[in-house]
């Protein structure tokens, strides 16, 4: 191992790599792209969470403020809400402040809280400074979760539902029929593998009419059930599964079938917690398409009472048209349940894609 | 063999089969169904015979290169913008992807960290990513912010077709890169050290390196991230109906926005047109598809 | 377990066991009462405004042992979800609809379950809106349903900013151009976002359209392209061109995407609005007295002074199971003092004869509002008949969709105005000729 010879102990200390070796202008480069890449890909995402915690003036001003910030406010006698505070500047350059009434193109009304009495002051919009303080606006949360009559939670129980239902149907069926293709020699096997693998050249978008048709056939449009149903058979699932299962000894199975095991128990007893590992990453990733299908809802699914949060999300507009407060607090909402799971799955989820890539 | 060992594998295959025949292989033929028939009602019954009016609907034209002189423009043009946006989409994040999985793939501190933070975006939903970008890019919007910090202008990002397309791709890139980033990643990883020990032993420059080493025996792995990253692009929808609705005008209009809008937004719906498109896109894919099952078992034999 | 274990039924004879008979004799002597209790008649009602339950749970205190549901849904959902619900024979009972034709494939004839004179009350009150509902066919005489309001496109000014600019306000009779110069001017003093704009909806451009001349529809139900159209949209374009109207609008969104923007209004962002009347009941909740507002007489053009009517009619459907509550239901609707309740509620415009011509009282809002609503009222006979046969052509939706969408594509310089207009033509006779 080379010793760097450097001139100070903390450059040695920044410039060592695992090797020992000293750092040359290529780890530089390195370092700098990914930072950059940290930034690109985390700063848009938190600003949307700290913009969540604006308040709705807060959102609507120009330049936006980094953080979360409220206007100074101060209830004046006989006026109903609390108004904002100003610090306006008079002829004489000195400064009041003023509290505002109401304000429409260049110029406001605003009224001394400490003398309401006095009356409406006419103040040139650019004379006028509003105050501000940091504060944590929660109530976009406050306001999203009971806006409506509470839509937005029976948006979150149609999200919960499709995925849980769709991913315990997607990991049993596919494990069965990995095992079928895993753990018997029959005729017809190749064919079967077929035509699972044939189900990746018909994604949705190519047969969203017919299934359309056909969910409607089924009566299930605007019903949860119409869209798990499509979507429970993956090839993808079905082919981790099985190469998992085919490194399972037959010789489990074998002693199983002596022990007058029916082939349903083996199934179920034996190879199903075995198979544990793949089926986690099954079950990750079915956990995300679902959570994060779009357009088989956007076909199926018309009716509010049914939507999911991502088309909840999509949709998103009051009577008064988009609250951008709620609407980002939605949008955090949507994306936190996937972010949370990732932070401690993130291992699972990083080897289930690079072996199905490698494959 | 006992009878039931061949029987039973059937059951277990059985509901896997049945959904596949109801939801992906009888689809293929209704698709077909439809794409021949015509009126806007939805069950075969109710429709009428047309032959192969639809296919001729949608592809006359009377220069090809001007969708404005075809018969059906609005899909023209969504041919025309995939046409372009697929090849350059998918150099970039190519680009980028192999990128970082270079850059992750080197003796670093924290790459967990790191290979995770790429990662980050894929696991948003389309939906998200929009809104986020949507948010960002308004004329009030935090870039805006920033630009006017060094004393620029506010932009409309997304009021010009132009910007409005180039941006689609940067959000198509940021959202799906990591995904590309851990395969190439895991096929880089898959060349064993000493093969870079004896080239560092040769005093071979990092780039020679690269280009002569790492680039062939990552080759497979290449061919295999680019056949996906081209399925998935063809069939971009989600991110970009929700970032700019495919506009301005048809700007940003895509394949599948236009089946989604002919077959399900436009009143009175047309079925048949979306269908015939529908089958034409699948086509495609199926192509593509198909390259790519070769290269991913170069034997073709039972994996 | 064993795949196909023994079962000893059909093998074994055919003497049903005694236990068994005794069973099933049990079993028959209680299914009657197994059997549910009737349940009430039930008809779902669907409706963009949450309080317009109020007059559901009227209905059903006056109508003791039927069950009305009322559903709230988002206008977007009339346009996109409703049609395809109805197509696959499913959906409410009853619904308001977004148009007055569009759908009258699937409406239930509500004629043969009223009484003959309240079939004449239909006529009498309805006559203008009964024509459209049956799709624009001339020789049916359906009773489809009702329409206890109309809206009207408007044009909303903030005479706050006009007074701040120092500018008068063009008097009635001003053209768009006398119009679009003037919020020009006002909003450049006052540094307003926006000196005109237009929801992003086919169906305001309709108004300056038929200003302009056009005809829009001829009498086999065509589409036409002709100079007044033409002129109109021109004039539109270049006043995104030149900065009158904001780009982002119409200009920006992409395909058929409706969108309302009255909120900019609410906001003092923009100087003249044009929209609809259907927006009022929203100023007082959300304006209340911040700046000076009002509903000016519609802006003209070289062929007259346009607003295009519209609005919700409430249909009942084929597929319903009750249809003699159905239209016992839209005959409650269909009452005067219904109507006038309804109306009060939303500051909307009435529809129907009697109400046009005896006036209708908006006790809940603010003077300003029921000013406004004086002034639409007002102009309600000034509806040319060329705007009716629009609102009530089968395929005025396909129309403006292909509108909305055209005229996107012209700002964005896709299209020129000539292609693009020959492109709305064509679209609706494929629009036709695929409901054929």
């Amino acid at each position: 191992m080379r010793e760097a010879a450097v001139a100070s102990p903390a450059w040695a200390f920044l410039a060592r790599r695992r090797g020992g070796i000293r750092a040359d202008w290529t780890d530089w480069v390195t370092y700098g792209y990914l930072l950059l890449g940290v930034v690109v890909m985390l700063v848009p995402v938190l600003w949307v969470v700290l913009s969540s915690f604006k308040s709705e003036g807060n959102l609507l001003r120009f330049p936006p403020t980094v953080l979360p910030e409220a206007a100074r406010t101060v209830v004046v006698a006989g006026y109903p809400r609390p108004l904002p505070l100003y610090a306006v500047r008079r002829d004489d350059g000195t400064t009041v402040t003023l509290a505002q009434v109401r304000r429409v193109g260049i110029e406001a009304q605003m009224v001394d809280p400490a003398h309401p009495g006095a009356g409406l002051v006419t103040v040139p919009v650019e004379r006028a400074r509003e105050l501000r303080h940091f504060h944590v606006g929660t109530e976009n949360y406050a306001r999203l979760l009971a806006s409506a009559g509470g839509t937005i939670w029976t948006s979150i129980y149609n999200t919960v539902f499709i995925t849980v239902v769709a991913t315990l149907v997607t990991l049993v069926m596919n494990a069965m029929a990995a095992f079928a293709l895993s753990k018997y020699r029959f005729p017809g096997s190749d064919l079967a593998l077929l035509a699972i693998l044939a189900t990746l050249m018909v994604p949705a978008t190519v047969v969203l009419v017919p299934i359309y048709l056909i969910v409607s056939e089924l009566g299930l449009v605007n019903n949860l059930w119409g869209v798990i149903l499509p979507v429970i058979s993956t090839p993808t699932g079905v082919f981790l599964l099985r190469q998992y299962m085919l490194t399972i000894p037959d010789e489990l199975i074998e002693a199983a079938r002596m022990d007058h095991a029916s082939e349903w128990r083996i199934f179920w007893r034996l190879i199903l917690p075995l198979a544990t590992p793949a089926l986690a990453v099954v079950a990750i990733f079915s956990i995300m398409s679902r959570w994060n299908d779009f357009l088989l809802p956007l076909v199926i699914l018309n009716k509010p009472e049914v939507y999911t949060l991502q088309l909840a999300l999509a949709g998103y507009s009051d009577e008064n048209g988009i609250q951008y407060g709620m609407l980002l607090a939605m949008t955090t909402l949507t994306a936190l349940p996937l972010a949370v799971g990732f932070l401690f799955l993130q291992r699972y989820i990083t080897t289930g894609i690079a072996s199905t890539g490698i494959k | 063999m006992p009878s039931r060992m061949r029987i039973v594998p059937w059951l277990f295959l059985a509901p896997n089969l049945a959904i596949i025949a109801l939801f992906a292989l009888a689809p293929v033929l209704i698709n077909v169904m439809y794409a021949v028939t015509g009126t806007d009602n939805l069950y075969p019954g109710e429709r009428t015979f047309v032959g192969l009016a639809n296919f001729r609907t949608l592809l006359e034209c009377g220069n090809y290169f001007e969708p404005a002189t075809c018969s059906r423009d609005l899909f023209w043009r969504s041919v025309g913008n995939a046409l372009v946006f697929v090849p350059t989409q998918v150099a970039v994040m190519i680009g980028f992807a192999l990128a970082t999985a270079v850059a992750l793939n080197r003796d670093i501190r924290a790459r967990g960290f790191f290979r995770g933070i790429f990662f980050f975006p894929v696991m948003l939903s389309p939906v998200v990513v929009a809104m986020t970008w949507v948010w960002i890019l308004q004329k009030d919007g935090a870039l805006n912010g920033l630009l006017g910090l060094v004393g620029f202008e506010r932009v409309s990002w997304l009021a010009d077709p132009a910007r409005a397309f180039r941006w689609s791709i940067f959000v198509t890139v940021w959202a799906h890169m990591g995904f590309y980033t851990i395969i190439l990643l895991a096929g880089l990883q898959s060349i064993p050290a000493d093969i870079y020990e004896a080239a560092r032993m040769d005093r071979a420059s990092p780039w020679r390196i690269f280009t002569r080493i790492t680039l062939p025996l990552l080759k497979p792995v290449l061919l295999v991230v680019f056949i996906l990253a081209v399925i998935r692009s063809v069939q971009t929808f989600d991110e970009i109906y929700v970032l700019t609705g495919g506009g301005p005008g048809t700007a940003t209009k895509m394949i599948v926005q236009y089946i989604f809008d002919t077959g399900f937004a436009v009143m009175p719906r047309n079925y048949g047109l979306a269908a015939a498109a529908s089958l034409m896109l699948g086509v495609v894919l199926f192509v593509f598809t198909a390259i790519q099952m070769r290269f991913a078992r170069p034997g073709g034999a039972d994996a | 377990m064993t795949a196909g274990g023994a079962h000893a039924g059909g093998a074994t004879g055919c003497r049903t066991p005694s236990w068994l008979a005794r069973l099933a004799f049990a079993v028959g002597l209680l299914a009657p009462a197994a059997v549910p209790a009737a349940q009430p008649e039930t008809i779902t009602v669907q409706h963009i405004h949450a309080d317009e339950a109020v007059a559901v749970r009227k209905f059903m205190r006056e109508n003791p042992g039927t069950r009305v549901e009322f559903r709230q849904v988002s206008f977007q959902s009339l346009l996109e979800s409703l049609p395809v619900q109805l197509a696959s024979g499913e959906g409410p009972d009853i619904s308001m609809v977004a148009d007055w034709g569009g759908l009258s494939k699937y409406y239930l004839d509500i004629r043969p379950y009223i009484g003959a004179r309240e079939a004449a009350y239909f006529e009498r009150q309805f006559g203008n809106i009964l024509g459209p509902m049956r799709g624009g066919d001339p020789h049916g005489n359906e009773i489809y349903g009702m329409a206890g309001a109309v809206t009207l496109n408007g044009a909303f000014v903030n005479v706050t900013l006009f007074k701040q600019a120092h500018v008068e306000l063009p008097p009635p009779g001003a053209t768009w151009d006398d119009w679009a110069a003037a919020a020009r001017k006002v909003a450049r003093a006052t540094h307003t976002e926006m000196a005109m704009e237009m929801d992003r909806s086919a169906h305001r451009f309709a108004s300056l359209a038929l200003s302009y001349g056009a005809k829009l529809v001829d009498g086999q139900g065509h589409f036409v392209v002709d100079q007044g159209l033409r002129t109109a949209v021109e004039k539109f374009v270049a006043w995104h061109r030149d900065g009158t109207m904001p780009m982002d609008l119409w200009g920006a969104v992409g395909g058929t995407t409706h969108l309302d923007r009255f909120s900019d209004f609410m906001n003092g962002n923009v100087v003249f609005y044009f929209g609809g009347s259907w927006s009022l009941f929203l100023m007082d909740r959300n304006v209340g007295d911040a700046f000076d507002w009002k509903v000016v007489d519609a802006p003209c053009g070289t062929a007259g002074c346009v607003l295009m009517p519209g609005g919700a009619a409430m249909a009942a459907f084929r597929h319903t199971k009750h249809p003699e509550l159905c239209a016992r239901f839209l005959a409650f609707l269909a009452r005067e003092d219904n109507m006038r309740e309804a109306l009060a509620r939303h500051a909307n415009i009435p529809a129907a004869t009697s109400l046009v011509e005896s006036g209708v009282e908006y006790p809940n809002d603010s003077e300003r509002v029921r000013e406004a609503l004086a002034a639409f009222t007002r102009q309600m006979p000034n509806v040319p008949r060329q705007a009716y046969v629009f609102q009530g052509w089968r395929y005025q939706r396909a129309a403006l969709n292909s509108l909305t969408t055209r005229i996107s594509q012209i700002l964005t310089h896709e299209l020129d105005v000539d292609t693009a207009l020959a492109f709305v033509k064509k679209d609706v006779e494929l629009a036709i000729e695929a409901s054929r």
